[in-house]
């Protein structure tokens, strides 16, 4: 056996496009010194990446970095799509940084390069074959929002934030190389379909261990936290609240996209269904159902939003809460369960960005979220905007004119029922209903008599705004776009 | 594309697009005619559906769905979704009622904008897209794309009743949307139950219990039957619709009470009790009794009620009540009864609520205390509503008749001591409908006139006429000649019979 890998470029390639954007924005920056080309490098390296990644992807699945059979650079359909959402959504959160950057309270190196550094961290999130590979991509992902979170000078609700999303990151992350360890530990392993071939061929009684139950258990609460699932989703509407808009907006959709495809390669491929399925049933119910009735009483709109986007995670991890079940356990209602997953989580994180594109361009340039008076009678003072904003949030309801959101619904409900969990399905539909008090709430507020302060919206996010808009309409007659993705 | 597909996509696309330029037209006046025109022309698009094969003729075992019409067009394969339309004798005739109220609708906001704050457009184009969503949810022939159009009612009714409705219309406006929502997501369940059991969304398969396990089917019936009891409404699950009818907007109320609440009831017939026969079979004696329930209550709520247009409401409880109890019964005859009933229902109904808002809107009260003496003061007024009211109590000749009788003969039919105890408290409770709007009557045409009648001009406007004559005309046409609904349906309803008593 050669000691010398062979390396296949071509499939690190969306990495590093990535990486390469952080270290060009952080050169530019130094040597231009002027704003406005670091935005622009930066808003075309991370479109440069989202091409590539979408190129690289369409070429068919590749692989390197293997030691044998076991590779820990897998760049499959789903990983291409993880990068180029991730990617996406960075130029996207770009742009609503506008008037935050504009507003001068924060660098705009210094932003731009943690952004990108995010983004590397998201691209490579996607394709980790190994433990250790995952671990290190998610905390490259996570690591620059700690101090985004905090980056406003002289915001001491910034810095608050900051300090609790670190702490208890950190922890999380922590308690996830403590199991990662543990199963190591148990099976001699890092990489992840030699994890599942382990558990599957269980050698030895390996599933009856305590110490694997408890390895399990360690990896899963980690990236429970990550994607802010109850109970380890006290820091998400502290810190979205506390941080700039544009870093909440990120927050809730590209690191939660992160969280949950990290949650879905070690549940779908390393651990054991048998006892991966009933947590994670367990984290649903809980999930959705106190995300949704803590939203209801929530004042602030960031903090709604949050709630929301807590119970929303609640959906996302529903399908897999089939897993519970044996009859959830065939290959087909598995692999539908991960499609509905990762399809729910497209549609979500698009209509999420427009809530909180709407929301930034209805707030004064520098402003925080503000409570849910301050949006009244948005929409009858901006019209476009503030439809938008409705549409969105009906999406986020599930309820048609927004049918991105309808069909992200639909989609966990018909995995639940292939994987004959219908108590679950049931738990999903009421909560629906719940969802959809808080929403309307919202949605009505903005067309109430006018009130609060107005406010001019910003060129480049009423322009992001109309972006996400319209690809959720489009997505919207057309689901089967994101599905055919999403099963690959 | 056949002319019958075109007229499918035509009954579905005018309205929306309509609803676009309503919108989008500047102008509010000229937003609304836009509006009217649009509904004008799907109420002509809806009346060719009638002329295509009608499927008398053939060999061979048939499926118990024969549309006149029908197109299959793939949308979501990932979800089982096909746009799968056609048009058959059951849901042609609720489609052109559909149509019709909307126009009418539409016609009367041309000239009458509610008061509350909205423009008349942005009314308009809701009625518009509420349209879309009823139609589609009677033309759709794919479980899955049912449950979507059924949805699309939901949030733009909720805007019409907190856009233009009364004084405490955002609580109930809210009450509507949630109380619907969780109908609908019992719905959304229920479908993929069926979709998960059988393999295929598409009704014309499904219709008859094919491929379906008995648990599937009571599973599947039990939530359909749930989520169609919110919408219809059946007690004990109606408390969103007295509030919401109340609150409404006059053609908010007639739209909700005309068609919308027929949604529930056409769901029933053509989904939950097509699709899991057994199921129906199963429930069929407690939906019965539930039916039963809900015309004596019903009637005797509005024995005691005080306000006009929640009166009106709580009778759509036990007209309702009736509806399904000629459901339950699952023979040919219950089923022509509740299909007549619905129509009946629409027509009448709609005349009431247009009747009671005319009265609201000039005396600007509706409480039965400040009202009497209608008839000295504004006769023709008074003249319509009383034809309006004996109408809908089933007086033998006017429309009301035959849907209530006939739900009564189909229990007695039925036999057993169960169906008949059941079709003498229906009987009963039709005494009591009469009851009650001979208490209407007295309270607010007869009597010495109120201040607030007092001052009443005798005259109609030519808009509220060209909006109630065709109500008037057609609870007369169908009262004399039921067979305008009843030929159309018996061959269908002949089938699903055949198919559910298997």
């Amino acid at each position: 056996m050669s000691l010398v890998q062979s390396v296949d470029n071509v499939a690190l390639l969306p990495a590093y496009l990535a990486a390469g954007t952080a270290v060009l924005v952080l050169l530019v920056d130094l040597l231009v010194a002027r704003a406005a080309a670091t935005v622009a490098v930066a808003a075309l390296g991370t479109a440069g990446t989202a091409l590539g990644a979408a190129l690289v992807g369409a070429a068919g699945e590749r692989r390197t970095f293997c030691a044998g059979a076991d590779c820990s650079w897998l760049w499959t359909g789903r990983a291409a799509l993880v990068a180029v959402v991730i990617a996406l959504l960075t130029l996207g959160v770009l742009a609503l940084s506008g008037p935050l950057l504009r507003a001068g309270r924060i660098p705009v190196g210094e932003y731009c390069f943690l952004l990108a550094c995010a983004m590397t961290g998201g691209v490579v999130l996607g394709a980790a074959g190994d433990l250790i590979t995952l671990v290190v991509a998610l905390e490259t992902l996570t690591l620059p929002l700690y101090v985004l979170v905090g980056l406003r000078r002289g915001s001491l609700a910034g810095a608050e934030a900051a300090v609790t999303f670190f702490v208890v990151s950190v922890v999380a992350t922590t308690l996830t190389l403590l199991g990662a360890a543990l199963l190591y530990a148990v099976t001699g392993s890092v990489h992840l379909d030699r994890l599942g071939a382990a558990f599957a061929a269980d050698r030895d009684g390996l599933l009856d261990l305590p110490l694997t139950t408890v390895a399990v258990a360690l990896v899963v609460a980690g990236l429970a936290f990550k994607v802010a699932a109850v109970p380890f989703h006290a820091w998400a509407p502290a810190t979205y609240d506390g941080a700039p808009l544009p870093v909440a907006a990120y927050l809730s959709t590209a690191s939660k996209l992160g969280g949950v495809a990290a949650l879905l390669a070690v549940v779908q491929r390393a651990l054991p269904a048998t006892v991966t399925g009933p947590v994670l049933a367990l984290l649903a119910v809980l999930t959705m159902t106190v995300g949704n009735l803590v939203a209801l009483r929530q004042r602030r709109t960031v903090r709604l939003l949050a709630w929301s986007s807590v119970a929303q995670a609640g959906y996302i991890l529903a399908p897999l809460g089939a897993l519970a079940l044996a009859a959830g356990r065939t290959a087909d209602a598995r692999a539908e369960a991960y499609a509905a997953a990762v399809a729910y989580t497209v549609f979500f994180v698009l209509l999420e960005l427009a809530a909180f594109a709407a929301v930034v361009a209805l707030r004064p340039a520098d402003g925080d979220g503000g409570t849910l008076a301050d949006l009244r009678g948005a929409a009858r003072r901006h019209p476009w905007v503030g439809g938008a904003f409705a549409l969105a949030l009906i999406g986020l309801a599930g309820l048609p004119p927004g049918l991105a959101g309808l069909f992200a619904k639909v989609t966990v409900v018909r995995a639940l029922l292939a994987g004959h969990a219908g108590w679950l399905a049931l738990v999903v539909a009421l909560n629906a209903v719940v969802g959809l008090a808080y929403y309307l709430r919202l949605a009505a507020t903005l067309y109430a008599a006018p009130g609060g302060v107005a406010v001019r919206p910003a060129r480049i996010v009423v322009v992001a705004l109309g972006v996400a808009t319209a690809l959720a309409v489009v997505l919207g007659f057309a689901p089967q776009l994101v599905l055919d993705v999403a099963a690959r | 594309m056949t002319f019958g597909q075109f007229l499918l996509v035509a009954v579905l696309a005018v309205p929306a697009l309509g609803a676009v330029a309503a919108a989008a037209v500047p102008g509010d006046r000229a937003g609304r005619l836009v509006g009217t025109a649009a509904a004008a022309l799907t109420l002509l698009a809806t009346l060719p559906l009638v002329g295509g094969d009608h499927g008398w003729f053939g060999y061979g075992p048939r499926p118990a769905v024969q549309p006149w019409h029908q197109l299959d067009v793939s949308w979501v394969p990932g979800l089982d979704l096909r746009f799968h339309l056609g048009v058959d004798g059951i849901s042609w005739p609720l489609v052109v009622l559909t149509a019709l109220l909307t126009l009418l609708c539409c016609g009367y906001t041309l000239w009458r904008v509610p008061a509350g704050g909205g423009s008349g457009r942005a009314l308009v184009a809701l009625l518009l897209v509420v349209e879309v969503g009823i139609l589609g949810t009677f033309l759709a022939l794919d479980l899955v794309l049912f449950f979507l159009f059924f949805e699309v009612v939901l949030l733009p009714m909720y805007a019409i009743i907190a856009g233009w409705g009364g004084d405490d219309r955002r609580r109930a406006a809210r009450k509507f949307a949630l109380y619907t929502l969780f109908g609908s997501v019992l719905l959304l369940v229920g479908v993929y139950v069926v979709v998960a059991a059988a393999g295929t969304a598409d009704l014309v398969t499904l219709t008859g219990g094919t491929g379906l396990s008995r648990g599937a089917q009571l599973a599947a019936f039990t939530l359909l039957a749930l989520a169609f009891a919110v919408k219809s409404p059946l007690w004990p699950l109606h408390s969103w619709l007295p509030d919401a009818h109340t609150q409404a907007p006059t053609v908010g109320s007639v739209i909700l009470a005309g068609v919308l609440l027929k949604m529930g009831t056409y769901g029933l017939i053509r989904v939950a009790v097509g699709v899991a026969p057994e199921g129906a079979r199963w429930a069929a004696p407690v939906l019965g009794v539930l039916a039963v329930a809900a015309i004596g209550v019903g009637g005797l709520v509005c024995l005691a009620q005080t306000e006009l247009k929640r009166l009106i409401a709580y009778s759509s409880v036990g007209h309702m009540g009736f509806v399904l109890l000629g459901v339950a019964t699952l023979t040919a005859t219950g089923l022509q009864a509740a299909l007549i009933g619905n129509i009946a229902h629409g027509v009448i109904t709609g005349l009431l609520f247009f009747l009671a808002g005319a009265i609201k809107d000039r005396t600007r009260t509706g409480s039965l205390a400040e009202l009497s003496g209608l008839r000295e003061t504004a006769p023709r007024l008074a003249g319509l509503l009383g034809f309006a009211a004996v109408a809908s109590l089933g007086l033998p000749g006017l429309a009301g008749f035959w849907g209530e009788a006939f739900a009564v003969v189909a229990a007695l039919r039925r036999g057993g001591g169960l169906w008949t105890t059941l079709a003498v408290l229906a009987a009963l409770g039709g005494a009591l409908t009469a009851a009650y709007f001979l208490r209407l009557l007295r309270r607010v045409t007869h009597g010495r006139p109120s201040p607030a009648v007092a001052s009443l001009a005798p005259g109609l406007a030519g808009a509220e006429l060209t909006a109630w004559a065709p109500l008037v005309l057609l609870a007369l046409a169908v009262g004399l000649a039921p067979a305008l609904v009843l030929s159309y349906s018996s061959g269908p309803v002949g089938a699903l019979v055949g198919v559910v008593t298997r």
